[in-house]
Parts: structure tokens; C-alpha cells; sequence
């Protein structure tokens, strides 16, 4: 297997995007990626995207966008595995380098939300649609299940459950108000989130992600084609990916990730890394509650001690493991398809030292976790640069 | 039109009926062709009625289909052989205060025939289970 470097990145600015169209914002992104690695030609291309087909009546992504890139008679793939369709077709980008098959490949992600669709249904696709979304739950009400099983599971008090968790949103808030391209660069207070409106108790509006249109593409290539670029090279020394039940009832621990643990475990594993070795992660915090889980999915901290990690402060710029520096799913924004893909992004600017007031100092190494569904699929990459 | 999206899920949620592994006797529902054991040997098995309540929620923005039954209250009920299922919890007093104050995790409930939504335009009701607190 070859080893495999990120030479390019770009995204589009993230946040409701009324002029722009599915295919312009795919292609800016791709351009700016392009661009940003100085190569003149691709081999091949992969689309992230969920459900293009529910929110812009529009399918068959990867001839579309091949071909409004200028690309005629590319390889394009479109691939969907709900909110972690990003994560997924980079894994697969980087498969494709490493195997030999293809030298400079385009991984993107792309999701434009406002249309006017009803995207709480939209959404709800990603879960077992015959036992759950036919009942009428929400993924805001998933993932409020998930809080409420994780509150009781590890005896906290509901107030002090309550305020923990907003720390996690105050910290993402405070994080994207340094990144130009986030949907909310506004800070917010504990205030603020625990008098926002209930959506699915016990999770509050400022508890979720927003309904976001925006792209992000990166572009893949061996090191030894990396090298030659005249840039930090930053390589992928780590990819794993799970799936796990699709029906949150049918999980064997509501408030456990199991499908976060096993995708971590194979990418930890491929370079023997561990949990101490990793500077940065952009995880996937959709709700809050999944910043928690996932924090101790990913080996950081022990059971039921992820809820003090944002309150300790251990989360933000400068602390101890800084987490969703680019302000996360929740102030960034979350263009489904596009997230994984934004996450790479991130951690390319801040391992090249280019992320401006966001930089985390001295980063080498960072993670990126992307989840699909309330949990039944899962994408983590690790990134090292050189 | 009671599409097939319903209808074919009707034996479920109209009788509950859910299978059982013949090798590990692990049960299933909705019921699988394979079991996680790899056998494919299946027999019919009818869900208990009645459980405790593992998690819950309430949905205070639903979907359009549900747009007029909000806020709607929805939990993993653990049914007593085991099997864990998710429905609404229904027979709940029009205004409720504060939902914690009536759900509990833990609280024993049994499953009940209800009216889930009705399809589209055509207005056809769709049934199924939900459960109600003991």
C-alpha cells in the first residue's frame, strides 16, 4: 500500500445559501481544492452527499459534477452513507491512492439543504425508516434518547446534566466565531442555550446542528507526488470505518458509540497510534450529547467522563485535546454530505499551520470522526504532517 | 393508497410478530432472514405485550406527517423477554407541565393497537403499536 498525502484543500462558505445551486457549490469548492494543490489533471473523483435526490430532486452526482467541473470522461463516484457520506468517500479516495489504481483523485462533499423540503424528513431517511422515522422520531429526538439513557446510565442530576452539555455548544460557538467560512460566527453563553426552545428534551434548539447548504473537496496523491509540491506534506496514517445496528433500540448500550470505538480502533491501529498521540479533533457533534459520546467512543476519556470536557475547558483552543476548532457541526455548520469532507479540510489547515486565529500550536497529528445515522456508521481518519 | 411501504409491514405491526434463531434462540424484531449467529434457521415468535421504559424523548418538531399529533412522546421500551422496541407513548394527559414528571426510565408499560398517522393525501389511516404507561 502506498503511502497516501492530502495536497489539496477548499470549501465554500457554509450557512444558507438561497443563490447558489447544488452543482455551483460542489464545483467552488473543487476549484479551490484544485487549485490549492497545483495539479493539472485528475484520475478519478468521489462525491459525498446523502440525499441530493430528497432535498434537490437531483441524483446521479458523480456524472453531474464531473461534468460541470470540465472533467469529460472522468470516473466519478457518489457515495452515501447518511451524515458520514463525506468521511466515507474520502476513506475511499485515500483507497483508491494508496492501491496504486489511481495517482490524483478529488474527494468532495456536497449538500444543499435550502429548498425548501421538509429537511426533519429528509433527515429522518438515515434511520430505520420502517421502526423509527415511521413512529414519528426526529434525529434531534434520537439523539435526545441517547442524552436521556447517558444522564441515567451514569447518575448525573438533570440541572447539572443540562448545563454541562451547553458547555459544548458555548465552546463550538466560541471556536467558529474565528472561522470565516462558519455558518454562526456569533459566540453564545450557557444562557443562551438553555433558554433556547426544546426540540427534543432534553435537548434544546441551541443543542443541534443547523440545516446548512455548502461543499468541500480535498485533493488526494501519493507522498512521493506530495513532496514534490513545496508545501508541509500531510499524510493520512490512519483510516477505519464501521457500521453497527441500525435501529438505535437495537444497539447493546444506548448511551455507548460501539460503531465510533470499532472505526477508531482501525485507524489507531494501522500506525500503531493512540489517544495521546493525537494534538486536534473535529468530531462529529450534531447534538451535543454526540460530542460527549463520542469523546469516549474515540478513547479520550473514560466513560461518563466526556460531559466535563468542554465544562473543564479541556476542549477549547489551547486546552489539553482541543475539539472542532473550525466550530464544530453546531457553529460551523452541517451540510450532511459535505461535514466529512470540512472536517479533513480543517485538519489540513490547522496541521499546515494555516488556520489563523483557530491555529492550535505545534499540531502534528489530528482526527477527524464522521457518523451516520444515530450511530450506525462511522468514518475516522488520522492525519500526521510531515 | 395503502402503499406497499405499509401494508407489507402488517404482520409487525399489527400482531407484533417478530422471529426467534432456532440455533441461539435470539429474537428478532422486525424479524431477519440471518441471525448475527449465521444461522438462518428461523421460527414465528409473537412479542410480549408488556416492558420498561429504557429511554425517552419528546418531539417537539416532528416531521410534516406528525405536524398535528406535536409534541409527540417516543421511547425504547426493553419488553420482557428482552427485546427492545421503539414506539409512542400514547393515552397521555392533552397538556402536559413537564414530561419527566410523568415518564420515568424504568416505568412498565404495555403495548397497545393505535392509529399511527394517516398516508398522504388520500388520508388513509396507518396502524401499529404504541405503548402506554401502567
Amino acid at each position: 500500500m502506498r503511502e497516501v498525502a492530502v495536497i489539496g484543500v477548499g470549501m465554500t462558505k457554509f450557512g444558507e445559501l438561497w443563490n447558489t445551486n447544488l452543482r455551483s457549490l460542489f464545483v467552488e469548492a473543487a476549484l479551490k481544492a484544485l487549485k490549492d494543490a497545483g495539479v493539472d489533471r485528475l484520475d478519478s473523483m468521489y462525491v459525498g452527499c446523502m440525499t441530493s435526490g430528497l432535498f434537490a430532486h437531483q441524483e446521479h452526482l458523480g456524472a453531474l459534477m464531473a461534468d460541470y467541473l470540465g472533467q469529460k470522461h472522468l470516473p466519478a463516484y457518489r457515495i452515501e452513507s447518511a451524515c458520514a457520506s463525506g468521511g466515507l468517500a474520502f476513506r475511499l479516495g485515500f483507497i483508491e491512492v494508496a492501491s496504486g489504481m489511481s495517482d490524483i483523485v478529488l474527494v468532495g462533499g456536497v449538500e444543499k439543504m435550502h429548498t425548501g423540503a421538509d429537511v426533519t424528513d429528509a433527515l429522518s431517511t438515515a434511520s430505520d425508516s420502517e421502526y423509527e422515522a415511521f413512529l414519528g422520531i426526529t434525529f434531534p429526538g434520537l439523539y435526545a434518547m441517547i442524552a436521556n439513557a447517558y444522564m441515567h446510565k451514569y447518575r448525573i442530576p438533570y440541572k447539572e446534566f443540562r448545563e454541562k452539555l451547553a458547555h459544548v455548544a458555548v465552546k463550538n460557538h466560541e471556536h467558529g466565531s474565528k472561522n470565516p467560512n462558519a455558518q454562526f460566527r456569533m459566540k453564545i453563553t450557557v444562557d443562551t442555550v438553555l433558554n433556547s426552545t426544546l426540540v427534543a428534551d432534553p435537548l434544546r434548539l441551541m443543542d443541534c446542528s443547523p440545516v446548512t447548504d455548502g461543499a468541500a473537496c480535498v485533493v488526494l496523491a501519493p507522498v512521493e507526488i506530495a513532496k514534490k509540491l513545496g508545501k508541509p506534506v500531510v499524510k493520512v496514517i490512519g483510516s477505519g470505518a464501521a457500521t453497527s445496528a441500525i435501529a438505535l433500540a437495537q444497539r447493546d448500550d444506548i448511551a455507548w458509540l460501539d460503531v465510533v470505538e470499532a472505526a477508531a480502533k482501525r485507524a489507531y491501529d494501522m500506525d500503531k497510534i493512540t489517544p495521546k498521540d493525537i494534538d486536534l479533533v473535529e468530531l462529529h457533534d450534531c447534538f451535543t450529547i454526540a460530542e460527549v459520546c463520542v469523546l469516549e467512543a474515540l478513547g479520550f476519556y473514560e466513560p461518563g467522563g466526556a460531559i466535563n470536557a468542554a465544562y473543564n475547558g479541556d476542549t477549547y483552543i489551547g486546552g489539553k485535546l482541543p475539539v472542532n476548532t473550525s466550530g464544530g457541526l453546531k457553529a460551523k455548520g452541517h451540510p450532511v454530505g459535505a461535514t466529512g469532507v470540512a472536517q479533513i479540510v480543517e485538519i489540513v489547515e490547522q496541521l499546515r499551520g494555516n488556520a489563523g486565529e483557530r491555529q492550535v500550536k505545534g499540531a502534528k497529528r489530528g482526527l477527524a470522526q464522521n457518523m451516520g445515522g444515530s450511530g450506525a456508521s462511522s468514518v475516522v481518519h488520522i492525519l500526521e504532517v510531515e | 393508497m395503502l402503499t406497499p411501504r405499509v401494508y407489507t409491514e402488517i404482520p409487525q405491526r399489527y400482531r407484533l410478530e417478530a422471529n426467534k434463531c432456532k440455533a441461539c434462540g435470539k429474537v428478532f424484531f422486525p424479524p431477519r432472514l440471518v441471525c448475527t449467529c449465521g444461522s438462518q434457521d428461523f421460527e414465528p415468535y409473537r412479542l410480549p405485550t408488556r416492558g420498561k421504559i429504557v429511554t425517552y424523548t419528546v418531539v417537539r418538531t416532528p416531521g410534516f406527517v406528525f405536524k398535528l399529533q406535536k409534541p409527540i412522546v417516543l421511547a425504547i421500551v426493553e419488553l420482557e423477554d428482552g427485546t427492545r422496541i421503539m414506539a409512542q407513548v400514547t393515552d397521555l394527559p392533552p397538556v402536559v407541565e413537564d414530561y419527566s414528571e410523568i415518564i420515568k426510565i424504568g416505568a412498565e408499560v404495555e403495548l397497545v393497537f393505535r392509529k399511527i398517522f394517516s398516508e398522504q393525501e388520500a388520508g388513509i389511516h396507518v396502524y401499529g403499536y404504541k405503548c402506554r404507561l401502567i
